[in-house]
């Protein structure tokens, strides 16, 4: 049996984000709220798991009241318990204060049953950080692989889990002890068959609601805005500028054009 | 002294570029703090390393050698660079924003207790606080925001490889070195790597001197046909939009921008590719830009340095054949 925790995060879809001109701020009307995609493929993968070696699946998020959608989504991968971490106290974390929030609440939770697998995703698309699974797998003193894209293996009895994770020159295949806590890559998992039943159960299941004071006991200065070292000091969009010498096809000949450039490359010794 | 730190990624005793990158920047930043700069070298048997250290700036370095450290892995690495900032108190700490630098710097930095910034594309010492402002990309690269840390320390970032030049190489230049012993063993790694698939080929876009780059303006597969032969002949490598590689037009490898590579060739040619914010947030960095586009509004044309308004065959084609009978003559 698998005792699996995957902690999702909610994230506007930033394929639809706009950008008032004028301010330089977002506009946020109008752009969905979605799981990271990411954390999609630690659902999809916690679903697989599930089904082959039996177990469980807890599910937790950080965020405001609306991100209770997420974990009612999560039901659809076969989640047995959902946890909302949801309370003013906790907002404005960054990733210290976010792991620090994750970490202690994923302790109070396997106090009886002990996790075997962490399961994040590579990376939140609206930071794009990567830092939130390292820094949980810090905390709880278990070894962490990031940029998971296959597990080979998983072997109860020994307690052994073989994976690959891809790094910049190819991949790695490693084997290591459970626990480990796994950030995982897209092509990880692919999002499993839902049956109707299931989907129905979901829109009826409500996450559990944990707050800054309880149930699990939490140093209130290392939560939200004040345990966050880093602080967002100004927001812009960047400008553009430079002279640029245009050329236009139609007014000026092609072979122009293509001496201009054979110029340039010689000038810069390219050629 | 107040020291910036430097993570000189290696692996199999060869030094990532974005390491150099760093030292570049770091010797800024330290100058702004009169302070100095430091490298942080891992790994085992890694001593012939030094010289280049220093050559590109390092003022001293600390180095740990361990047979535990032989090759990268979370635990042991995170272990020695949290002990040495924690014994010898650097003001900055900067990693490379690559695989390995971004799957250490998170572990690092939550046993610090202080702030880290992920993958931060600009650098500098503000001048009333003397803090560090790291300014990254967010939303997609939708906005800019910078980061401060003023009350932590050391102030930590993982920094995009390319944004920064390697800067020159001096020989001969040498500074301290300070070796530090470590108690470390195969148990506490926690893992193992039993085995490595090295990948196939790989296109080396990010340190490319040429790109020639294409995106929905090109039409399909045939397009970048005329783009490799192009790349081929100024011994270039091809880029490509998001937009082509989504349409499945060239691989990922080549995707150039905010989920691609970030690149800084000497010229990059942008042909059909319109110049969104998460494309230029690749290249605006690259020395001289070549921008093809039939529309002169077309937001590339604002970052090129060259502009030219028609089709992208046209000027393609035109130019290989010059460069064909340059060769021939
Ligand atoms: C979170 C996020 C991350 C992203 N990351 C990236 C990224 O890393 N890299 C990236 O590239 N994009 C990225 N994008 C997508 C980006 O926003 C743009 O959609 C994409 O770059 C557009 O590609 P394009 O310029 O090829 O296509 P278009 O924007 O459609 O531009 C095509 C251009 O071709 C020109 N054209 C057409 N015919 C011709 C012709 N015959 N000759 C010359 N010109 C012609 C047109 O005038 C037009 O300007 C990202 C988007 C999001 C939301
Ligand atoms: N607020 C949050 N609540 C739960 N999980 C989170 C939260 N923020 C980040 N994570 C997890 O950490 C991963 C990496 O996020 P980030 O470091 O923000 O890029 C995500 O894919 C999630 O699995």
């Amino acid at each position: 049996m698998l005792n699996i925790l995957v902690s999702i995060k909610q994230v506007p879809d930033t394929t639809n984000i706009r950008i008032n001109p004028e301010t330089g701020t977002l506009i946020r009307e109008g752009v969905p709220s979605i799981i990271n995609p990411y954390d999609v493929v630690a659902l999809s993968l916690a679903c697989y798991l599930k089904n082959q070696f039996g177990g469980s699946i807890t599910v937790i998020t950080m965020g405001p009241p609306q991100a209770r959608l997420a974990l009612k989504e999560a039901m659809e991968f076969g989640a047995d318990r959902i946890i909302l971490l949801t309370d003013r106290k906790f907002a404005g974390a960054d990733t210290l204060a976010t792991s620090y929030t994750l970490a202690e609440t994923i302790k109070y939770l396997e106090r009886e049953n002990p996790f075997h697998l962490y399961l994040f995703g590579k990376q939140a698309i609206d930071g794009d950080t990567a830092q939130v699974g390292p820094g949980v797998a810090a905390r709880l003193k278990v070894p962490v692989i990031t940029y998971v894209t296959k597990i080979e293996n998983i072997d109860l009895k020994e307690k052994i889990i073989i994976l690959h994770r891809k790094t910049e020159k190819g991949v790695e295949i490693i084997k290591a002890k459970l626990p480990v806590l796994i950030t995982c890559e897209k092509d990880l998992a692919k999002s499993p068959f839902v049956p109707l039943s299931e989907i129905l159960k979901a829109v009826k299941s409500e996450p559990e609601i944990f707050a800054a004071d309880g149930p699990v006991k939490f140093e209130r200065e290392k939560l939200g805005l004040k345990g966050s070292p880093t602080q967002v000091k100004k927001v812009f969009t960047p400008e553009l500028k430079k002279d640029t010498l245009i050329y236009d096809l139609s007014t000026t000949s092609i072979d122009e054009v293509v001496m201009k450039i054979i110029h340039i490359l010689e000038e810069k010794k390219i050629i | 002294m107040k020291e910036v730190w430097v993570f000189i990624e290696q692996e199999e005793l060869k030094i990532h570029p974005v390491s150099f990158e760093l030292l570049g920047i770091a010797q800024k930043l330290a100058k702004d703090l009169s302070g100095k700069v430091s490298a942080v070298l891992v790994g085992h048997n890694v001593k012939p390393l030094v010289e280049e250290i220093f050559a590109y700036g390092a003022e001293k370095i600390y180095v740990v050698d361990h047979k535990v450290l032989s090759y990268y892995r979370h635990i042991p690495y995170v272990y020695a660079l949290t002990y040495l900032a924690k014994k010898y108190k650097p003001e900055i700490f900067l990693i490379g924003a690559t695989t390995l630098g971004r799957d250490l710097a998170g572990g690092v930095a939550t046993l610090l207790e202080t702030g880290l910034t992920a993958d931060v594309t600009e650098l500098s010492i503000d001048p009333e606080t003397k803090n560090l402002l790291m300014t990254r990309p967010a939303y997609g690269g939708n906005i800019m925001a910078t980061i401060v840390c003023p009350n932590h320390r050391p102030q930590m970032a993982t920094v995009r490889p390319r944004v920064f030049p390697i800067p020159e190489r001096e020989e001969g230049k040498i500074g301290e070195v300070i070796e530090e012993k470590m108690e470390l063993t195969e148990e506490m790694a926690g893992v193992e790597r039993i085995g490595f698939l090295p990948k196939e080929k790989t296109v080396n876009l990010e340190y490319a001197d040429i790109i020639v780059a294409g995106g929905k303006g090109i039409g399909g597969k045939e397009g970048f046909e005329i783009l490799k032969e192009l790349a081929h002949l100024l011994n270039g490598e091809v880029g490509a939009s998001r937009f082509a590689v989504e349409s499945g037009w060239i691989s990922y490898e080549h995707q150039v921008g905010q989920t691609g590579k970030t690149v800084r060739p000497k010229v990059y040619f942008a042909f059909g590719i319109s110049g969104a914010i998460q494309h230029r947030a690749g290249m605006q960095n690259s020395d001289f830009i070549i921008a093809v586009n039939i529309d002169p509004e077309a937001p590339i044309f604002k970052i090129a340095d060259l502009g030219i308004i028609g089709d992208w065959k046209e000027v393609a084609t035109a130019l290989i054949r010059a460069l064909k009978n340059r060769r021939g003559s």
